[in-house]
């Protein structure tokens, strides 16, 4: 006899998965990976491999013998942590912090709250912020790029394009005055400035990100207006006065914006549910990062203001509700 | 053929697969038995009329309408009626239903069974809908709501437009295609005959563009109409869903919990229209209908002109029999298709199709945690959010799902078919509607 399998309707899947998901973030990184492993050669390698291993151990170790269930770090979700934390930190970091700040980012940001998909902060953000915290010092050390063609010579520390900033506008400078100092947008683009191993080159991340907007793996809401909000926001106070404040596109290309905007706020996990309370997400992520900068007592305030929009997010999701089919009665608006 | 339109809100195209798209309709070989459920509408079941050992013909009434939301069946073949009793249908459980051993082909002298095409509508508005009531008509495109009663708009209401529903936007569905393709003339006359019971002057005919030799046959023989036209659409699934038509057409949104009358709208589909003009110009009550035989292993995709009674074992058999690794048949298409248990369900008025799957397609992929990508939202073409609505319905909170409008669902099935998690939504989502259903019901009675 015929045994029929019975189901409800659909009895068709698209061929989408989380792991594809992933992947396809991890393969939209791979441009920023590869920049990383340019200027900053083998301590970039060093930082990834033991940020990817680490995170992938502490997710295996802590859902085999403390959740005691089935093991997921086949799903790319530990691995895109891994290389988004990598990304997050300087490349000279001491090697026991990277595993710190993987234990940091799995244990208490993802598993603490239940594992995949109930995190309600950015893992690897969380991780950057409790390094940040805990070891100023090195986490603010920012070597100088330097292209690996060019030798494996010692490694010169210096302050980032934002730290320049800051410090000098503090001690009563002007922007023309600090201009020599900093780099060139193109340097921006290419990845010729001081900063996070990750964050270092512009273009590389804007590679990663129309790669993921093709493959419809994030949708242009939160990047667009939380850039767009930096632009509006940081144009007006330079329009006030362009010697106390830094230019629209110096904001845009400098610091974890780009990698925050692209890779960071788009976390499905952690950002709002709907393409409108996405836009007011990345609103308040804008507004927030050039507050901090500008007035705030750190340089750098993408990751304060994406972990503090994350915490927001539920209330978001109360307030900003798709647009329901027929909420609005339109009886006969064209033809 | 003009601009595509389309709905607005979310939608997804999964692979369109019609292969039976060029197979002209066959008429089937009449059954030895012919099984006829009493409940083949949506609403109350017929009552029967008829007893054991009685003799019938084809197209003789055998159920009679129960109430209002009910319907007329006909005997679809000639004979002795073996036995009233429980049969299975395509819900699994068994029903009643009569069971009638067939011989000959002996037809109610009262039907007209020549092939001459009746153009001119003698009958008055009143005169079709009773003419459509007598015949037992459901809505063909599955939903199999009543058809005359979607003719009596409530006082007050008027209609504006007639949209038929050429869509077909489910999947390996080809039944309404090749009735457009054979049937396009009588398609029309039906179509002006429900203009004439409704007293609208527009009708627009919805085709999806995956059909466009259908588009540019019936765009040529609806010249010839005064007040048709046809709208082609761009391929979109749901389309096919009353309200994703109505929008696609005519750009208006049915508000929630009410019917398209309320913007001036009357949908039906282009196998009602073609039921309609035999019931009206020949007098023949709903006794078949066309059935596609679909599915990648089936060796002859085909679509059939099949009584109703007709076990869909004979319709697998006429196709060169059930593929070895079948693991799932479905009647209608894969989104909103039912599973069926057994090969004895016969052909009802609302079968559209029987798709037979592979074993390998068959069982669902396994469930994983939902990463809140939102990808339900976005596809929901009701602008719901499934993934909150199943997580209301799983934790029974009736409430919220209440409050998040899960009646409004329209169960097409888009959020499940693109959660990468493959989380089973439409289950849940089912779940909350029938409990939902029932708090409110219970509310209204006190």
């Amino acid at each position: 006899m015929n045994m029929f399998t019975v189901s409800g309707s659909p009895h068709v899947h698209g061929d989408d998965s989380t792991k594809k998901i992933m992947y396809g973030v991890v393969y939209a990184m791979i441009p920023a990976i590869l920049v990383s492993v340019y200027f900053f050669g083998l301590d970039a390698i060093r930082v990834l491999v033991l940020s990817v291993i680490g995170c992938l151990f502490f997710e295996w170790v802590i859902q085999k013998y403390l959740i005691k269930g089935g093991t997921t770090i086949n799903d790319g979700s530990a691995l895109v942590t891994g290389i988004l934390l990598a990304f997050n930190v300087p490349s000279n970091l001491p090697s026991w912090m990277i595993i710190i700040g993987a234990l940091v980012a799995i244990g208490m940001a993802k598993m603490s709250f239940g594992g995949l998909g109930k995190n309600i902060f950015n893992p690897a953000l969380v991780a950057r912020v409790f390094l940040l915290i805990s070891f100023p010092v090195q986490m603010t050390s920012w070597p100088k790029p330097k292209a690996i063609t060019e030798g494996l010579a010692d490694v010169v520390t210096g302050p980032t394009p934002l730290g320049i900033v800051k410090e000098g506008l503090d001690a009563g400078k002007t922007m023309s005055e600090l201009k020599p100092q900093i780099p060139t947008y193109m340097q921006d683009l290419m990845g010729q400035m001081g900063g996070s191993m990750g964050e270092v080159s512009a273009l590389a991340l804007i590679l990663g990100g129309i790669y993921m907007l093709v493959k419809k793996i994030i949708t242009w809401h939160i990047p667009v207006s939380m850039l767009g909000t930096v632009v509006i926001f940081s144009g007006i106070l330079w329009g006030f006065n362009p010697e106390h404040y830094a230019d629209p596109v110096f904001h845009l290309l400098t610091g974890g914006m780009l990698l925050g905007a692209i890779f960071m706020a788009t976390d499905m996990v952690s950002c709002p549910m709907t393409k409108r309370g996405q836009l007011v997400y990345g609103f308040g992520i804008g507004l927030l990062t050039i507050l901090i900068r500008i007035w705030g007592a750190y340089p750098e305030g993408v990751s304060f203001a994406i972990l503090f929009m994350n915490a927001v997010v539920p209330l978001i999701n109360k307030a900003f509700k798709p647009k329901r089919f027929g909420a609005k009665p339109g009886v006969a608006i064209n033809q | 053929m003009g601009i595509l339109k389309t709905f607005a809100l979310g939608g997804v195209h999964p692979e369109e697969n019609k292969l039976s798209a060029n197979a002209p309709i066959e008429v089937l070989p009449l059954p030895k038995q012919a099984i006829i459920p009493l409940g083949q509408n949506l609403g109350a079941p017929s009552k029967a009329i008829v007893k054991k050992g009685d003799k019938v013909k084809v197209g003789q009434l055998i159920a009679e309408a129960s109430g209002f939301i009910s319907t007329n069946i006909h005997s679809p073949v000639s004979g002795t009626v073996f036995k009233l009793d429980n049969v299975i249908d395509g819900s699994g459980y068994k029903r009643p239903g009569i069971i009638i051993n067939v011989d000959g082909d002996e037809w109610d002298e009262s039907i007209d069974i020549s092939d001459t095409l009746i153009t001119e509508i003698t009958d008055d508005a009143q005169a079709i809908i009773d003419k459509v009531k007598k015949a037992g008509l459901v809505g063909m495109g599955g939903a199999t709501f009543p058809t005359y009663v979607k003719l009596m708009p409530p006082p007050g209401k008027v209609a504006e437009y007639l949209i038929i529903n050429g869509v077909e936007c489910e999947p390996y569905l080809t039944s309404d295609h090749r009735l457009m393709l054979e049937k396009g003339q009588e398609m029309l006359i039906g179509t002006k005959i429900l203009m004439k019971a409704l007293g609208v002057s527009k009708a627009i005919i919805g085709i999806e563009n995956n059909k466009p030799d259908a588009i540019n046959h019936i765009s040529v023989l609806a010249k010839d109409f005064e007040g048709i036209s046809v709208q082609a659409l761009k391929v979109q699934y749901p389309q096919g869903g009353e309200k994703q038509l109505i929008k696609a057409t005519v750009n208006r949104e049915v508000p929630s919990g009410k019917l398209p009358i309320e913007v001036g709208c009357v949908v039906q589909n282009v196998g009602t229209a073609f039921a309609v003009y035999e019931a009206v110009q020949k007098n023949k009550p709903l006794i078949d209908r066309v059935v596609s035989v679909t599915g990648k292993a089936v060796k002859k995709p085909a679509n059939y002109l099949a009584r109703i009674g007709t076990p869909i074992q004979q319709l697998i058999d006429a196709s060169e029999g059930l593929p070895e690794n079948t693991g799932k048949i479905v009647n209608g298409g894969p989104m909103m298709g039912k599973a069926l248990t057994s090969l004895d369900v016969p052909v009802v008025k609302g079968s559209s199709g029987i798709l037979l799957m592979k074993k390998e397609e068959s069982s669902r992929k396994v469930e994983s945690p939902c990463i809140r990508c939102s990808k339900c939202t976005y596809v929901c073409p009701m602008g719901l959010e499934p993934y909150l609505l199943s997580k209301a319905a799983k934790l029974a909170k009736y409430d919220i799902a209440e409050d998040e409008m899960v009646m409004d669902c329209i169960e097409c099935g888009s959020c499940q078919y693109t959660c990468p998690a493959s989380i089973p939504l439409l289950d849940y989502l089912r779940l909350g509607k029938s409990k939902v259903g029932a708090i409110m019901r219970d509310r209204n009675k006190k």
